[in-house]
C-alpha cells in the first residue's frame, strides 16, 4: 500500500504542474497589459514600472513562471483588484462556506442515494423501484440553476408564513452574526499571519464555530440557511449514486456466492446487504469520487443563486468584474482540491480492493 | 447491424421514450416557424394591448375566450413565451450537436495519434488531457469564457474544449487495444501505410463507444451551455435560448414563476431525451457495458 500511495502521489505532480501553468497563463492571455488590470486606470507609469519589477514582467517567461510558483507556495496570490485586500484572506473567509455546503450536499446525496439504490435493487421492478429510477433519470436531467429557483419559489414564497418556510439567501439571517471562537476564547493572532488565516478559516465554518462556542441560535440559523442550497446541490449526485448502487448491486445478486449465502440459510435481504453490498461498493465509491467535481461545478450556480458567500459565487463575481488575481487563486484552489479528492478516492479504492495495488 | 441496433432500441421502454422525445424535439426545431403562434421577438403590447408577464392562458382549460391565448403566458417584454420556448429548441440542439461534434472530431484525431504513434506526442497530449480533466467541468468552461468573453460561439468553443479529453481517452484506449490485433498486423504486413491502417482498419472499430459517449455528451453539453448562458455568458439577453431566458427572467420568479418553469422543463426534457437514447444505444450496441 505504501509504494502504491507514493506512486499515485508522484503521478499527480505533472497534473499539478499543468494546473499551475494554466492558472499562470490565464493572466498572461487576458487582453491588455497586466498593469492595466492590476492598477486599473489610476496607475501611473512609475507604479506600473514597480509592478513590472516585482512580478518580473520584463524577464523571460520561464523565470516569470518561477516567480509565480514561488509566490503561490508562499500563499501570495496578490491583492484583489476590487477590494484591494490580499486574495488569500478572501479565501479564508469564503472557502469555509463552500466546504460546509459541499459536505452537506455530499452527505445528503450518499445518505439518500445509497439506501434508495439498495431498496430499488432488492425490490426490483416494484412501484418503489420504478419511481426511484424515474426520479433518478429526471434528477440527472435537471439543471441546477433551475432547480434552485424552483425550490426558492416553493419554500421561500409559497410557504411564507408557515413552519416550512426556508430563507432563500445568505448564510445567516439579518441581525444574526456568528462571533468567531477566537474572540470568545481570547486567542490572539497578528492580522495577516498564517495563524490568523487558519483561525479565520475555522471560525468561518459556522457550524463548527457555533458548536464550540455553544451558540445554538447561530447553529440553527446556519442549518436553516444551508437546507435549500444543499438539497439543490445534492440532487444530481444523489440520482447518480442511487442508479449506480442499484445496477452494481443487481450485478452482484446474479452471482453464485449470493446463492451460496442463501443456501446456508440467510434471508434474501441479509444475503444481499451483508454479502452483496460490500462487493458492490467499488463502483459506488468511484462514482462518489467523480461527484466531487459535480459538487464544485454546481457550487458556482447554487451559491450564485442563493447569494451564498462561498468560493463559487466569488469566482463568478471575480470573472464578471475582471478581478484576475482572485480568479487565478480560486481556480488553482478548486483544481487542487479536486485532485486531492480524486487521489483519496483512488487510495480508498486500492485499500478496498487488493487487486488494484498489485497492478 | 444498424437495423438490429434500432430494433433493440425500440424494444426497450426507456430508450423508446427517448427516441420519441428526441424525434419530436427535432421536428419542433425544424418546424418552429409553423408551430409557434407568434413571432418570438415581437412585443405584443403595441397592437394587441397584451400585458407583461401574463400567466398562461389556454382556452381549452377554461381561460375566457375574450382573452388572447398564450399557452405559456407572456414575458417581461410582452412577447409570446410559448413561441420563444419553441424557437429555443433550435439553439439548444445546435449548441449540443456542434460542440460535441467538434469535440468528437478533435478528440478522435488526437486520441488516434496518441494511441497509434507513441513517443513524446502521446505523452504531451495525454498530460494535457489529464490537466484538463483535473478541472471540474463548469469551472473549466468558465475559465475559457473568462478568456474569450461572452457569446454563442464562445460557449460552443468552451463546451467543446471541456468535452475533448473524454473522447481522446476513449479513442486512445481503443486504438491501443486494436493496434495489437491480428487483423491490423495482417493489414500492415500486406503493405498498408500509416494512414490506411489507422483510418480504414482501426478507427471504424472505435466508433461504437464514441457514438455512445457522444450522445450522452450532448446531454451534458446542453445542460452546461444553459448554465453558462444563465450566468450571463450567453449571446445577449434577447437570445432565443432557454438558459438565457431563465437568466433574464430569474427576478420574475416570485410573481410570474411560469417564465422560469417552462424553459427549464424544456431543458429537462431535452437532456432526458439524449440521456435515454444514449443509454439505450449503450445497451443495444454493447451488451457487455450494461
Amino acid at each position: 500500500m505504501g509504494t502504491y500511495t507514493l506512486r499515485r502521489l508522484l503521478g499527480s505532480l505533472p497534473v499539478l504542474l499543468g494546473i499551475l501553468i494554466i492558472s499562470f497563463l490565464l493572466t498572461r492571455m487576458v487582453p491588455g497589459h497586466p498593469c492595466d488590470w492590476i492598477l486599473t486606470d489610476k496607475g501611473t507609469q512609475e507604479m506600473c514600472d514597480r509592478v513590472i519589477e516585482a512580478k518580473g514582467l520584463d524577464r523571460p517567461i520561464p523565470i516569470q513562471f518561477g516567480i509565480y510558483v514561488k509566490d503561490v507556495i508562499r500563499g501570495e496570490f496578490g491583492n484583489s483588484i476590487q477590494t484591494n485586500r490580499p486574495a488569500i484572506q478572501i479565501l479564508a473567509e469564503r472557502m469555509p462556506a463552500t466546504v460546509e455546503l459541499s459536505l452537506a450536499a455530499f452527505l445528503l446525496a450518499v445518505l439518500v442515494g445509497i439506501p434508495a439504490g439498495i431498496l430499488s435493487a432488492i425490490k426490483r421492478n416494484s412501484p418503489f423501484d420504478l419511481t426511484t429510477m424515474i426520479g433518478a433519470n429526471l434528477g440527472v436531467a435537471t439543471p441546477v440553476f433551475w432547480l434552485a429557483l424552483i425550490l426558492m419559489y416553493i419554500f421561500a414564497v409559497l410557504f411564507r408564513g408557515t413552519a416550512f418556510w426556508l430563507p432563500p439567501s445568505g448564510r445567516l439571517s439579518p441581525g444574526v452574526s456568528s462571533i468567531p471562537f477566537y474572540e470568545v476564547y481570547g486567542v490572539i493572532a497578528a492580522e495577516g499571519s498564517a495563524r490568523f488565516l487558519v483561525l479565520e478559516f475555522l471560525s468561518n465554518l459556522y457550524i463548527f464555530n457555533s458548536i464550540i462556542t455553544l451558540d445554538f441560535d447561530v447553529l440553527g440559523d446556519t442549518l436553516k440557511h444551508l437546507i435549500l442550497p444543499a438539497v439543490t446541490l445534492s440532487i444530481i449526485p444523489m440520482a447518480i449514486i442511487a442508479r449506480i448502487t442499484r445496477s452494481s448491486l443487481l450485478d452482484e445478486m446474479g452471482l453464485l456466492y449470493i446463492l451460496g449465502a442463501r443456501a446456508k440459510g440467510l434471508k434474501r435481504r441479509a444475503a444481499i446487504t451483508k454479502h452483496g453490498f460490500p462487493n458492490a461498493l467499488l463502483p459506488i465509491i468511484t462514482i462518489m469520487g467523480l461527484q466531487i467535481g459535480s459538487l464544485l461545478s454546481g457550487g458556482v450556480l447554487t451559491e450564485t443563486i442563493y447569494a451564498f458567500p462561498g468560493l463559487g459565487r466569488m469566482l463568478y463575481e471575480s470573472i464578471i468584474t475582471h478581478d484576475y488575481p482572485v480568479v487565478q487563486m480560486i481556480i488553482l484552489v478548486i483544481a487542487v482540491v479536486y485532485i486531492i479528492a480524486n487521489l483519496v478516492v483512488d487510495l480508498l479504492y486500492a485499500a478496498l480492493d487488493p487487486r488494484i495495488r498489485l497492478e | 447491424m444498424w437495423r438490429l441496433v434500432f430494433r433493440r432500441l425500440i424494444q426497450n421502454r426507456s430508450s423508446r421514450t427517448g427516441i420519441i422525445l428526441l424525434g419530436s424535439l427535432f421536428l419542433i426545431a425544424i418546424f418552429a416557424k409553423q408551430i409557434a403562434p407568434y413571432d418570438p421577438a415581437k412585443m405584443l403590447i403595441w397592437d394587441e394591448g397584451v400585458n407583461r408577464r401574463v400567466p398562461p392562458c389556454l382556452h381549452l382549460l377554461g381561460c375566457p375566450e375574450s382573452e388572447p391565448q398564450h399557452i405559456m403566458g407572456t414575458d417581461s417584454r410582452t412577447r409570446d413565451y410559448f413561441s420563444r420556448v419553441i424557437y429555443g429548441t433550435r439553439s439548444s440542439l445546435m449548441i449540443g450537436i456542434i460542440s460535441v461534434g467538434s469535440a468528437v472530431v478533435i478528440g478522435t484525431i488526437l486520441g488516434a495519434v496518441a494511441g497509434y504513434s507513441g513517443g513524446w506526442w502521446t505523452a504531451g497530449i495525454m498530460r494535457l488531457m489529464d490537466v484538463l480533466l483535473a478541472f471540474p467541468v463548469l469551472l473549466l468552461a468558465l475559465v475559457v469564457m473568462a478568456l474569450l468573453g461572452p457569446g454563442l460561439e464562445n460557449i460552443i468553443i468552451a463546451i467543446a474544449i471541456v468535452q475533448v479529453p473524454h473522447f481522446v481517452r476513449i479513442t486512445r484506449a481503443n486504438v491501443l487495444a486494436l493496434k495489437e490485433t491480428e487483423y491490423v498486423k495482417a493489414s500492415r504486413a500486406l503493405g498498408g501505410g500509416y494512414f490506411h491502417v489507422l483510418l480504414n482498419r482501426i478507427l471504424p472499430n472505435t466508433l461504437t463507444p464514441l457514438i455512445i459517449k457522444g450522445t450522452l455528451g450532448i446531454a451534458t453539453a446542453i445542460m452546461d451551455a444553459a448554465a453558462l448562458s444563465f450566468l450571463g455568458f450567453g449571446p445577449n439577453q434577447d437570445a432565443l435560448e432557454w438558459g438565457t431566458m431563465i437568466g433574464y427572467e430569474r427576478n420574475s420568479m416570485f410573481h410570474a414563476p411560469h417564465l422560469v418553469i417552462f424553459p427549464g422543463l424544456a431543458i429537462v426534457i431535452t437532456v432526458l431525451a439524449f440521456n435515454l437514447v444514449g443509454e439505450g444505444l449503450r445497451d443495444a450496441l454493447d451488451p457487455r457495458l450494461s
